[in-house]
């Protein structure tokens, strides 16, 4: 639909099902934007005054959460939106490539709407299909392997104007790929037994079991689950009647990682059980997912478990004959930012506003949503405490290491043979894991994604676990051929864009480093570069209001340090280069006046010019 | 029992509970170099420039409480630095020409890159295109100099309670907006009494026809650098902050 053809009147009819849906709470904003823009292809300012009437809020704050997601949109984008992934595996597969292809069929330019409104394509930050890409999302679906023939098929299509969901079905697969199963992957519990397991066992005792597992959590920060629990279980509370809140962190936005996609796709219901299971333990009333919006295909799925789990007594009032326990859960589902990762902006997310993180102390485990104590738990650690559940604290401190017990789900991808999610007992050597995915000639490995660190191949005896290599789960090989600078490019460029903006270091820093790195690539870097990309990591990493912003130049700095020459080959052996060039920014002016003489040149060029003659 | 008191670059300053290390500062008349922070706000610690090392962990200083014992670094070459990269940094996301700017004299970004002896703005300028806005009959909104420090965002909200501001987009294409379907300043319920009217520490929020009504030579940090000045910055008779 073209811009601004909406009268008033007739947009708020049209939301009119979706606010009362959500009961015109302003808490729920981030999702009312959503569908919203589901009816209106995008958010027409109409549209945005309509919503901050019914949910009583600034139409200037709604206009700002509208203006913070990626994937909400205050301008027409086309009736096809196509989204190339971007992480360094999609590119190393070639999808640049693809998308310039894409972009030629269509008679586009990136980034920009087709003439007749019909489609754009631009790029989007790592999908979680790494094992399986290239890969693009088209209207919020993900299509995965992607090649050239492909590529034209969907072209054809588009111009055709086929419905998406009239597209052959067997693209949109996207398979577990799972490698290697430990206790996590191999478990065969039914839908309820662990939460069964925890009621049987007590409140007490859960916690105690808890304790004895040292269970930490697998977001990458590695807290210690049981202290979080506590914690949130002995903080006063605003509502004595269920007052608490469990939020499952599936934000996995982290590029590289995608194990928690694999656990919502195969595993959903030991996901929920771990959810009760917390729940259970904290007395919370009320359960909340966060899934992130890339992640949107799965949650047909997930509400089909979710309405399951209610008709078997699992959710619901009186949970598993407990009369003082009332449970249900809610999925939120993200909009395309990954700085809500981090547990405090999702929480702020999830209260309908923009993603910023907030300013700690308070925890979230003593007032988090809503105020209330908040207990913000990762997908895989959730997992973790529905088996502690099942089987017991002793049996899983019996895995893996004495600081970091039980088993570690890693999302293998780049130069391997076999890419896939495989799950080791913590402890496992980066060598070890290297073989069994078939990485014949690695040079190098990103653990933990771009705010982890890069080992080169003489750390490769180090091992994975929170006293050595910690890690979110991202485990990215890059073969001998690979380029570290352009991974590390990739990377800043990655920072720039999901930076949330709200303190100065981070905001103005990544995007003076992103900046930085194209000097370079465009062979306009020097030594005096590579000395202002240190100084900036040292004021991010000291400044910065959140992880973010504190990690966004690790990739830089490991790099910087291990593979310099990937680096210094680009420089100009010069101590200083102006970004721009100075003849170069005549080329316009020349090209307006038609003129190409020496006069018309600076520097170097006319004094060429002058020889040539 | 005792007062709790914290060590400032070496000096015992007292506080009382529930104070923050920049009230605790602040009362006992030391400077610690701050943007967003306003004593009449809510602290929010966007802005970094308080940037100090308590116990050797580099926090806010507006919005980390004091705790009795702790060591606080603020006046150091270290943090003199970060504080100057973070204005530099600062000067180059926007568009600031002081020389032509009505705030030069009263512009805290200003004073503060005096008082930090910044000499250039080091990084490549960004020249955003950021246009003016001015709709409004008494005000000017001039965005280039618009440092996201949320002043005037926090004055409309709980001082006015208009909610004339927010700030939109994200990262370094985060932007203040105005609440108006319009996006034009003249279309909200701004008017010059507004409190949000008188916050701007830079030169974004100006009245019209006052121009240069004080002379520039004449302006606060003209008489008396900053880190010198009383704690509660005297009113001026420009378009300066009334605080």
């Amino acid at each position: 639909m073209a811009d601004e053809c909406f009268d008033a009147t007739a947009v708020a009819a049209l939301l009119q099902p979706i606010v009362e849906r959500h009961r015109r709470d302003p808490l729920r904003l981030l999702q009312i934007l959503r569908e919203a823009q589901e009816v209106f292809g995008y958010l027409p300012r109409t549209a945005l005054t309509a919503i901050a009437d019914a949910v009583e809020l600034p139409r200037a704050r709604v206009e700002g959460v509208a203006g913070f997601y990626s994937f909400l949109h205050l301008k027409p984008v086309g009736r096809y939106r196509i989204l190339f992934s971007d992480h360094v595996t999609d590119r190393m597969l070639g999808s640049v490539e693809l998308m310039d292809r894409l972009c030629n069929r269509l008679w586009i330019e990136r980034g920009k709407v087709s003439e007749d409104g019909l489609v754009s394509v631009d790029t989007t930050s790592c999908t979680g299909m790494c094992d399986q890409g290239p890969a693009l999302l088209v209207g919020g679906r993900p299509l995965t392997r992607l090649s050239a023939e492909r590529i034209d098929r969907i072209s054809e299509l588009v111009r055709a104007q086929v419905a998406v969901s009239d597209w052959p079905e067997e693209w949109f697969l996207v398979a577990d790929n799972i490698r290697r199963r430990d206790v996590l992957l191999a478990s065969a519990a039914t839908p309820g037994e662990a939460l069964r397991a925890a009621v049987a066992r007590g409140r007490e005792q859960l916690l105690h079991e808890l304790k004895r597992s040292n269970l930490r959590g697998r977001g990458g920060a590695g807290f210690t689950t049981h202290t979080k629990w506590e914690t949130a279980r002995r903080a006063p509370c605003g509502d004595p009647q269920g007052g608490r809140y469990l939020v499952c962190n599936a934000d996995e936005g982290e590029p590289g990682t995608f194990k928690d996609r694999v656990l919502l796709a195969s595993h959903a219901d030991l996901v929920f059980d771990g959810m009760s299971v917390a729940a259970f333990a904290i007395g919370a009333g009320q359960g909340l997912l966060y899934l992130r919006g890339e992640y949107a295909w799965l949650l047909p799925a997930l509400h089909e478990k979710l309405a399951r789990r209610r008709r078997n007594g699992l959710l619901g009032v009186a949970v598993c004959g407990q009369e003082d326990w009332n449970f249900d859960i809610d999925i939120h589902l993200g909009a395309g930012a990954y700085v809500c990762g981090e547990e405090t902006a999702l929480l702020e997310s999830l209260e309908g506003r923009r993603g910023v993180p907030r300013i700690r102390p308070p925890y979230p485990a003593q007032q988090g949503y809503r105020g209330q104590p908040t207990v913000v738990n990762n997908v895989e650690t959730l997992c973790k405490a529905a088996l502690i559940a099942l089987r017991g604290g002793d049996w899983f401190a019996g895995l893996g290491s004495k600081q970091s017990t039980g088993t570690k789900l890693l999302s293998i991808a780049g130069d391997v043979e076999s890419p896939g999610v495989y799950e080791y007992p913590f402890g496992v050597s980066i060598d070890q894991v290297l073989h069994d995915c078939g990485a014949g000639n690695a040079q190098a490995v990103q653990v933990g994604g771009p705010s982890g660190s890069c080992l080169a191949l003489h750390e490769f005896s180090r091992r994975i676990a929170f006293e050595d290599v910690p890690t979110a789960g991202a485990f990215t090989v890059f073969g001998a051929h690979r380029d570290l600078f352009e991974v590390a490019r990739n990377f800043a460029h990655f920072f720039a864009h999901e930076s949330c903006g709200f303190c100065t270091p981070c905001r103005v820093g990544t995007t003076l480093v992103a900046n930085c790195m194209d000097k370079i690539a465009n062979g306009n870097g020097s030594q005096y570069d590579i000395g202002e990309i240190f100084r900036i990591h040292r004021l991010l990493h000291a400044a910065s209001h959140c992880g973010l912003g504190q990690t966004a130049c690790n990739p830089l700095f490991d790099t910087l340090n291990k593979f310099r020459p990937a680096y210094e080959r680009r420089l100009r052996s010069l101590d200083f280069a102006p970004a721009f060039d100075l003849d170069q920014s005549l080329s316009i002016a020349r090209q307006m006046t038609g003129r190409d003489d020496p006069a018309a040149h600076f520097g170097p060029a006319a004094g060429v010019q002058r020889a040539e003659r | 029992m005792n007062t709790p008191s914290l060590l400032l670059d070496g000096l015992p300053v007292p506080f009382s509970v529930g104070q923050t290390i920049m009230e605790a500062a602040t009362a006992a008349g030391i400077f610690i170099p701050h943007l967003c922070h306003h004593p009449d706000f809510k602290p929010q610690g966007s802005c970094k420039l308080c940037t100090v090392k308590a116990n050797g962990r580099y926090v806010s200083a507006c919005t980390m409480p004091a705790k009795d014992g702790m060591e606080v670094e603020n006046n150091s070459p270290d943090l003199n630095d970060k504080r100057r990269t973070l204005l530099q940094m600062l000067f180059v996301e926007g568009n600031h020409f002081c020389p032509s700017c009505e705030k030069s004299g009263d512009c805290l970004l200003q004073a503060l890159a005096y008082e930090l002896e910044m000499l250039t703005a080091h990084f490549p300028q960004f020249y955003p295109d950021r246009p003016v806005d001015a709709s409004h009959p008494e005000v000017l909104l001039d965005f280039n100099r618009c440092i996201l420090c949320e002043l005037c965002v926090r004055a409309s909200r709980d001082v006015d309670g208009k909610n004339v501001f927010a700030l939109s987009g994200r990262g370094i294409g985060k932007h203040l907006i105005v609440n108006a379907e319009s996006g034009r300043l003249a279309d909200t319920g701004f008017a010059l009494a507004d409190k949000a009217a008188h916050v701007c520490p830079v030169g974004v929020i100006l009245a019209k026809r006052r121009g240069f009504l004080q002379p520039i030579g004449c302006r606060r940090y003209d008489r008396q650098p900053i880190a010198m000045q009383p704690a509660r910055p005297l009113a001026s008779g420009g378009n300066g902050p009334e605080s």
